[in-house]
Parts: structure tokens; sequence; C-alpha cells
């Protein structure tokens, strides 16, 4: 069974128009928010235990309060570039409940004492770009965003900007860097950007699902919102569930939710005749875990982290023993090859060498040194760069050779797939990565 | 194949009227003047058979008072400014894991195959190019496609082709 805090109503059409969300309490509980002090929402928000849903986990609460105490101008930026494999989960609540979106985010940025926000959305999002567009022509007219909002005396203004392919951008500083104008290179941190960010004035980044769910922690308390989920991951989340799956889909369940149901019940299993291979738990960047350790896996902070992996941005992939382990990791190698900015030496190099590596297998030519060779370069590029992204191409390769390291040495060894018994030519026609 | 030199096509590219009041109020819309860049390449791109060109930059470059070379940086970074001309369809399939591991290697295949074209060219009418694209956020729909702005989901490679070929 899902727990529908936030997606209760988005099976509704008229929900994605302000008078349909309306209708079912939209923009109630801004009205609430309005009439309490600042510092009282953002306490509410770190008691309830919210952590950031776009892949780090960290306490919302806790970002927020380290913005400068003082009046300088600030800024809300939504994370909307949701670009990690095998996350579609803030498109989907963009496209079925835009008004949402905004109304957590004009709550967050009341407490927060932003006058000015942008929702940064990834390129491809054309449809959800429009949605969302409309909504705010809707939300100014209405008097929900502009000057004296409901008579509170407080001004807000939010527009829409659209990021243009790259996944670099979903790292916060990358899309601070996308906004003002530049290559989406990361920054250096410190400074974070609750202290220098866009502009250099203080910015707090927060994910699409982040920003909503401030709604259920203000309208019942964070009291209530803590009895979803677990002691230290609380609330509910999306799952993004893909794959070699029966019903691929959004998800939204308790944290602490297994992972076995998720797939098996939720997900409505594999298909006939196949069997669980691996499951990659938090987007590509996660480690990968077997089957055996998906089975006794719950969707919380903590189990994924004791499994040595992560929950990431709640998306769940799939694989089923049809597939080839290092034709799989061929495919994220080449993702993230792809992907890296080039500023950091380790990552811009580090992402080709390993992408090369694997590909040189997959054609049947590798050596059995490639695969310590693998395990050496990724290791050198954990913890030396400016952002997570080399340490995001490096470990579902240190995963997938220890975790999967005979069908390595079988291809190496045999000059094909132990799976498959094909080598990448012979796959396609072409290279396809 | 359409062979087409960037010189040929947009020599002098000019925004359209709309188009460069649309680039002017890009410049006063944001807090910063620099972050219309990308919108401004958005709007060209769209009046420039959908890719950017030298001129292009030039032309922005004067227009919005920011010199080339930042425009051009920001241009080269990003995979949605088409660096080449594509066809009138830019047919984009998703081909990272989700969609890998349902189908889209031989989606690939097979539309370039149909379409008698090789990846990233142009058909010889001009109407598609068929491009391998990385995660378009869509992979509970696997495999998947987005057609110049429209996601196509759930494809087999006889509904793909039908999509195309329905393409006016």
């Amino acid at each position: 069974m899902e727990t529908k805090l936030l997606s209760e109503f988005y099976h509704i059409d008229e929900y994605r128009g302000l008078a349909g969300y309306k209708a079912k309490g939209g923009y109630d509980v801004l009205a609430k928010a309005l009439k309490m002090a600042p510092q009282a929402i953002i306490d509410e928000v770190k008691a309830s235990g919210l952590r950031g849903r776009g892949g780090a986990g960290f306490s919302t609460g806790t970002k927020w309060s380290f913005l400068p105490k003082n009046n300088e101008p600030r800024y809300l930026l939504c994370n909307a570039d949701e670009g990690e494999p095998g996350t579609f989960k803030d498109r989907m609540m963009m496209e079925r409940a835009p008004h949402q979106l905004i109304e957590g985010m004009i709550i967050s940025a009341f407490a927060i004492g932003s006058k000015k926000s942008y929702i940064y959305v990834r390129g491809e999002y054309f449809y959800a770009i429009g949605v969302l567009r409309k909504a705010l022509e809707e939300a100014y007219a209405a008097g929900l965003l502009g000057k004296n909002i409901l008579g509170s005396g407080f001004d807000h203004d939010m527009d829409v900007y659209s990021g243009a392919g790259a996944y670099i951008c979903g790292e916060e500083t990358g899309m601070i860097s996308s906004l003002e104008g530049l290559k989406g290179q990361p920054k250096l941190k410190p400074p974070f950007p609750a202290v220098q960010g866009y502009l250099r004035k203080p910015t707090i980044v927060n994910n699409v699902e982040t920003l909503a769910a401030v709604i259920p922690i203000i309208r019942d308390g964070a009291a209530a919102y803590k009895k979803f989920g677990t002691e230290k991951s609380t609330g509910t989340k999306f799952f993004s569930l893909s794959g070699n799956v029966n019903k691929p889909g959004n998800y939204e369940v308790p944290l602490g939710y297994s992972l076995k149901d998720m797939i098996f019940k939720l997900g409505g299993g594999l298909k006939p005749g196949r069997k669980l291979k691996a499951v990659i738990p938090g987007g590509s960047s996660a480690p990968v875990l077997t089957a055996e350790e998906a089975e006794r896996a719950t969707l919380d902070y903590e189990c994924m982290a004791q499994m040595g992996t992560m929950l990431g941005s709640g998306a769940i992939i799939v694989i089923d023993d049809a597939n080839c382990m290092v034709d799989c990791l061929g495919n994220l190698t080449h993702f993230y090859h792809h992907e890296s900015c080039g500023q950091c030496t380790p990552c811009r190099e580090g992402t080709g060498w390993l992408d090369k590596i694997v590909h040189s297998i997959l054609s049947g030519k590798g050596r059995l040194a490639d695969i310590d060779l693998l395990v050496k370069v990724a290791d050198n590029m954990k913890g030396r760069t400016i952002c997570a992204l080399s340490d995001a191409a490096a470990l579902p390769v240190l995963s997938f050779v220890q975790k999967f390291r005979p069908e390595f040495e079988y291809f190496v060894r045999e000059g094909r797939s132990q799976v498959t018994g094909k080598t990448k030519e012979a796959v396609h026609g072409e290279m396809h990565h | 194949m359409i062979k087409v030199t960037e010189n040929q096509q947009s020599a002098q590219f000019q925004l359209s009227a709309e188009g460069t009041a649309k680039v002017k109020s890009e410049l006063t819309r944001y807090e910063d003047k620099m972050s219309a860049i990308i919108p401004a390449l958005y709007i060209a791109q769209n009046e420039n058979r959908g890719y950017i060109s030298e001129s292009v930059i030039k032309h922005l470059s004067q227009i919005m008072d920011i010199p080339e070379s930042r425009i051009n940086e920001v241009f080269k970074f990003y995979t949605m400014f088409n660096q080449k001309p594509v066809g009138r369809y830019h047919v984009q399939v998703c081909g990272t894991l989700s969609c890998h591991i349902n189908g889209a290697p031989d989606l690939i295949d097979h539309l370039c195959k149909e379409l008698k074209v090789k990846k990233d060219q142009i058909t010889e009418d001009g109407k598609y190019t068929v491009s391998r694209v990385e995660c378009l956020g869509s992979c509970g729909t696997a495999p998947m496609m987005q057609v110049n702005e429209v996601y196509y989901e759930n494809l087999t490679k006889e509904s793909a082709m039908n999509i195309l070929r329905g393409l006016k």
C-alpha cells in the first residue's frame, strides 16, 4: 500500500489548476504559515526530521538555519534539474501538482525571508515547464505571488528557469553557476550556498519533493509527520521504480518500507521466468545491491548506509538475470564520462578511463588486469574533486566489480558475456554504449 | 544524407523582430543579465533550423552586448544546443540504464535502419535526425524518445515508427 501524504489527489486532472488545487485545501497551509513567525516554521521543519529528497539527504531545517541572521537579500532555488538516471518523480510532481510545489516554495521562502525564487527545471522537461508557467500566472492573478501575499505584508516573486541539458546542474553549486549564465560547473565549498550562493548572495537550494513536503509538516505539525517513517528517516518519500519490473512508476511510501515489497508488491514483480539479479537503490550513483541484499533492505537512509549504498533520489533500478552486469556498468560509465563537467582532473580523466576500460572488456579485448585497473582508477577518483560526480562515477564501478566479479572475469577470459554469450559489437551493429 | 555547411545555411543569421524582442525582455527578466544567455540561445536555435552557428553567436553577442566568448562557452557546455544542423524532427532516444535494459539499443538501430540514416545525421528529405541521448527522466515508461519538445513513452519499434511517420 502506498501512503499518499503528498500524492493523495494526483489522480485528479483538475488538481493541476488553481481552482482544483484550492478545492482540495490548496493554499490553506500558506495562509496558516503566513500567520506564523518565520523562525517557528524553520523550527517545525527542523523538528520534523525532513531530509533533502534530491539525493544528499541533508536535514532541510538545518540547511535553512545556515543562512546569515541579517536582512541581506537571499534566494530560494528549487532544484528541478532531475537528472539522476532512474529518477522521474519530480517531473510527475510538477506535471500533476504544480501549485503544490509553488505553495511549498512560498511557505519556505517566507520562513527564510526570501523575496525571490527560481524553479530551475531541466531543459528537456518542456511540458512540466509549461505547466509551471501557467500555474505561476494563476498564482500571480490570485494574489498568491507578488506584493503583499494574502494581505500578509510578505512580498515574493517566483520564476521558472530552463536548463539546457547537463546532469551536473543538479549539483547545487553547478545549478547556481548555470543560473548565473555560466557553464554549469560546481563551485568549491565552503562557502556553502546558504552563505554565498546565487550572485554571491545567500541561497537555499532544495529539491521539488523537499519543498512540497513542507506543506504537510506545517499543516499537521512535525510530530504528525514523524509518525511516518523511521526514527531517523521521517516522513514519506517518492520512489521511482524502473528497469525489469512489471509495474514501473512512482510510489509514495513511508521511509523504512521494504525494498522487496516495493519490487514484488507495488511493482508487480518480474517477468515470468526471470530472477532478480541486482538492484540499484538510489539512482545510478548508488552502489548496486545483490538480489540477496535487496531482499532484506529497507528504504531508509540508515539501512542503505549500513549496506554500503545510499537512498539517494529514491530511484530504484531493477535488473533481472537476463542482463549482463558488465554491459550495465558500461552504460553507466558512458553516462558519467559524458556528464563530467571537465573541471577536475580526477573526474575528467577518470570517467574517460573507466569507460574505455569497461568498453574494452565489452568488446572482448579485455585483460584480467583491467578488472583491478578499474578498481584502482575508481579508488583514485574518490574524495578528490570539487563535487560528488567523480565519486558518483566511481561507486558503481567499485560495487559492480566487487559484487559481480566472476562475470567480469568470465567476459575477459572467454571474450564474451556470461549471460548473453555476445560481445558488444555482436549484440548491435554499432556501439551504443 | 544532406550535407549542409554552416556558411551556406546562415551566413548572416538574424533574429526575427519577435525573437529580438524576446531576447531583449530576457535580458532584464533575471537578477543578472548573464542569466539571459541560455534563454537567448533557445530562442535563436528555434529560428535557425535547430542549431547554433558561429553567426548566431555573433548576432546574439551584438544584440545582448555580451562577449562572443561568454556566449560560446555556454553554448558548447549544454547538450540541448546543437552544434550542427538537425532534421526538422530531432528524435532523441534515451539510452541510459532503465531504457537500455528495456530495448533502447534495438529501438535506435531500428529507427536508423527504417529511416535509412546514421545516428546524428539528417535523412535525405531533411525531416529526421536520430540521436541517442542520456537519461530523460522517463525511466518508468521505457523505452522512450523525445521528438523536438514532446515525450513519447512505452515504445515498441513499431509504435515509434508509426509516431515518426505520422509527423507532418
